[in-house]
């Protein structure tokens, strides 16, 4: 069905270690057959349950204490869902979520209140996720004000302190949201994130909202903080360049599943699961052309060149609906190397001959792990 | 079918919109063409005046709030101030748009396979039978599985995707030499976006219209783009074919928007370089340079020179700055060109 070029023969290449080469930090947060459905009402009066839209359902992820997980897939795939769980402003319908050894996947408010503090989110839309009504002060002061935190100095000297670390004016403390632009705006977001000064900040699609140009200085700002202040992220987005300039470690979502995780090197360059390998394919990239720029003037009337020096791959159709996933692996559907086994036996996420330290894939056809990027 | 005189010559265009804070100039004079089957890439930010130029061709809006000057020639036919009638003739038969969000610009009333035939029955008076035959060959050829059935859904009924692909289908009703997508594949996801613009090139091939692509995005320019126009405040900033300006980029705005860029195979390590400060207030320009105010090249010039004086974009390939071709390539090749690789 879809044109790829079969995989080339190769090894999957020496064990990589990207930094991490000492001890890996200790887990700051688990989550074990994670799910969440969203019942589908029916019928009249709507009490029926009809059906269910399986929006996670049965991931498994562990983000360590200081580094940047990064979680990437399409719209519809979960990631968000799976953000909102961590962050426990849901609760899951099954499966456990463990944030330093404590089980919170159903704890109450009460419990939850000492853990709210330590764990922060920030939102894509930097127009939606900020009060109107209130100054910068009040926004970025409010997550003292409720926890009832006083530091040395004062809450006001507290709220300069953050607004410069994040790049914004300290004095224009008093300002309301509509006086800033979309870009100032997500620093306002970063700001109140980093009043409490949180072990983990779950950023969900953070510069997705905004232009290029204040794209890179948001990104570049949340490596900062991350790095300076050893916060552990887990990075939501759909952007694959902007989650590989972020994160460490990455997990690919497909349809409520993890279909692939692993160090940076390992998903970006040597991606073992066909989605993964097929998303990384459809990524234009505008430096196509940058290779050519010993001579650019020289081909400037040549005939239309729309190739890649990476292979493409086309997916066919679209993703299925959560609330009828299809059976064994789901993304069998779209798949050029499914067979027979892949929809009766769901292929388990795990380290598959080849793979590096960390690195799992769940698939029963893998990739040959050739070199895709480099 | 390919000739390569302009087909759609454009020229000083000027769309200002009065509102109460004053006069916003969303496009500011600018100039371009387009030849039947080459594809125009116009790359800017939000506010940037894309859209706002290319709404200016169809004669889209309002003329009691935006007051349109400048030349627009398509096919030898002038349109800036063509009576309504004219424009309407032109608009869905010469001349499409493919917009950015396929839900609301599609109607959550009709079938769409009548939503296809619309334009064609209103402009080559085909009968009813004859215009639903037309939607089902469209929708074939967009590539939506069982076109036969699919005609008489309505639009909640399909995917984004696949809605793309219908808006796409209306577009090409009527075999336009002209389309002009506005960042046609930017509510998609990738694996999508790169099924809508394999498509949209290939239609190309086989139809040879003109397309304009509107986009904000580098790597869809550099997949589907012939030539390609950079705006700024309102005005075209860089030239070129689509080679020269991502090889060898010659405005300092273009160079920043391909150091702010992420790129899949650039060294993580090296952080992005932003462009400093927002984008400029179309309300009050600057006197001179638009970018003037975030330019880092604004010293090398000196004298003041680019906050006072607007510099003017050459014809054919060149780059609106006072900096010289020398300075370009050489700020380019040691300062800029080391920090994408």
């Amino acid at each position: 069905m879809t044109t790829a070029s079969t995989a080339h023969e190769g090894p999957a290449g020496p064990e990589e270690g990207t930094g991490a080469a000492g001890e890996t930090p200790p887990a700051l947060m688990t989550a074990e057959g994670l799910t969440k459905y969203f019942p589908i009402k029916g019928g009249f009066p709507f009490k029926r349950t009809v059906g269910a839209v399986k929006a996670v359902d049965g991931l498994d992820l562990v983000v360590r204490e200081g580094e940047s997980f990064g979680l990437v897939g399409e719209s519809g795939c979960g990631k968000s869902t799976t953000g909102r769980l961590l962050a426990r402003l849901l609760e899951p319908t099954a499966g456990t979520i463990t944030y330093r050894d404590q089980d919170i996947s159903h704890a109450g408010r009460k419990e939850l209140a000492p853990i709210r503090s330590e764990i922060q989110m920030i939102f894509q839309d930097p127009y939606s996720s900020l009060n109107p009504r209130q100054t910068v002060g009040s926004i970025v002061g409010a997550p003292l004000e409720i926890n009832r935190v006083n530091p040395p100095g004062g809450r006001e000297a507290r709220v300069r302190e953050l607004m410069d670390t994040v790049g914004l004016n300290p004095e224009h403390y008093n300002r309301f949201p509509h006086e800033f632009s979309g870009g100032q705006r997500q620093r306002i977001g970063v700001a109140r994130a980093l009043a409490l000064e949180p072990r983990l900040i779950i950023a969900d699609e953070p510069v997705s909202a905004l232009d290029v140009s204040i794209q890179a200085q948001v990104i570049n700002l949340l490596r900062r903080v991350q790095r300076e202040h050893g916060i552990a992220f887990l990075f939501i987005a759909h952007d694959l360049a902007v989650v590989r300039h972020f994160s460490q470690r990455i997990a690919v979502m497909y349809l409520g599943k993890i279909v692939e995780v692993g160090d940076r090197r390992a998903i970006y360059e040597r991606p073992r699961h066909p989605y993964t390998h097929a998303l990384l394919s459809a990524v234009p990239e505008a430096e196509l052309e940058l290779a050519e720029a010993e001579d650019p003037e020289a081909g400037a009337d040549a005939p239309k060149e729309r190739t890649a020096r990476r292979e493409r791959i086309r997916l066919e159709g679209d993703v299925p609906s959560p609330s009828d996933p299809p059976s064994g692996c789901r993304f069998r559907t779209r798949c050029w190397k499914a067979q027979d086994r892949c929809a009766t036996e769901e292929p388990p996420l795990v380290r598959i001959e080849g793979n590096a330290e960390g690195h799992m894939t769940a698939c029963h056809f893998p990739e040959a792990g050739t070199v895709l990027l480099e | 079918m390919t000739t390569n005189s302009p087909f759609l010559t454009v020229d000083d265009l000027r769309v200002h919109f009065s509102t109460e804070d004053g006069t916003v100039k969303a496009v500011d004079g600018l100039s371009f063409e387009v030849a039947r089957g080459r594809t125009l890439g116009i790359v800017g930010e939000s506010g940037s005046g894309k859209s706002v130029a290319t709404q200016a061709i169809l004669g889209l809006h309002s003329r009691e709030t935006a007051a349109v000057s400048g030349r627009i020639t398509l096919d030898g036919a002038e349109l800036t101030g063509a009576p309504e009638r004219v424009l309407e003739r032109l608009r869905g038969n010469t001349a499409a748009m493919v917009f950015q969000d396929p839900l609301t610009a599609l109607s959550p009333y009709y079938t769409v396979g009548r939503q296809i035939a619309e334009p064609y029955r209103k402009h080559r008076g085909a009968s009813r039978r004859a215009a639903r035959e037309r939607a089902i060959e469209m929708l074939a050829k967009v590539g939506i599985p069982n076109p036969a059935r699919r005609v008489d859904d309505y639009p909640h009924q399909f995917s984004g995707g696949m809605r793309q692909r219908v808006m796409i289908a209306m577009a090409l009703v009527c075999d336009p030499d002209l389309l002009i997508a506005d960042e046609p594949t930017t509510a998609l996801d990738v694996t999508v976006q790169a099924q809508i613009l394999d498509l949209l090139m290939e239609l190309q091939e086989e139809f040879g219209s003109a397309i304009i692509m509107i986009t904000h995005d580098l790597g869809v320019i550099a997949g589907v783009a012939d030539d390609v126009l950079v705006m700024y405040g309102g005005r075209a900033v860089e030239r070129g074919t689509v080679r020269e300006v991502l090889a060898a980029p010659r405005h300092p705005y273009t160079w920043g928007l391909l150091t702010s860029m992420p790129r899949l195979t650039a060294d993580v390590d090296k952080e992005l370089v932003p462009i400093a400060g927002s984008p400029p207030s179309l309300l009050t320009p600057p006197p001179g340079c638009p970018f003037a105010p975030r330019c880092a090249f604004v010293d090398e010039v000196g004298d003041g020179r680019c906050a006072a004086e607007r510099p003017a974009l050459p014809e054919g390939r060149g780059a609106a700055c006072h900096l010289t071709e020398e300075q370009q390539r050489t700020f380019y090749g040691e300062r800029i060109r080391p920090r994408l690789a």
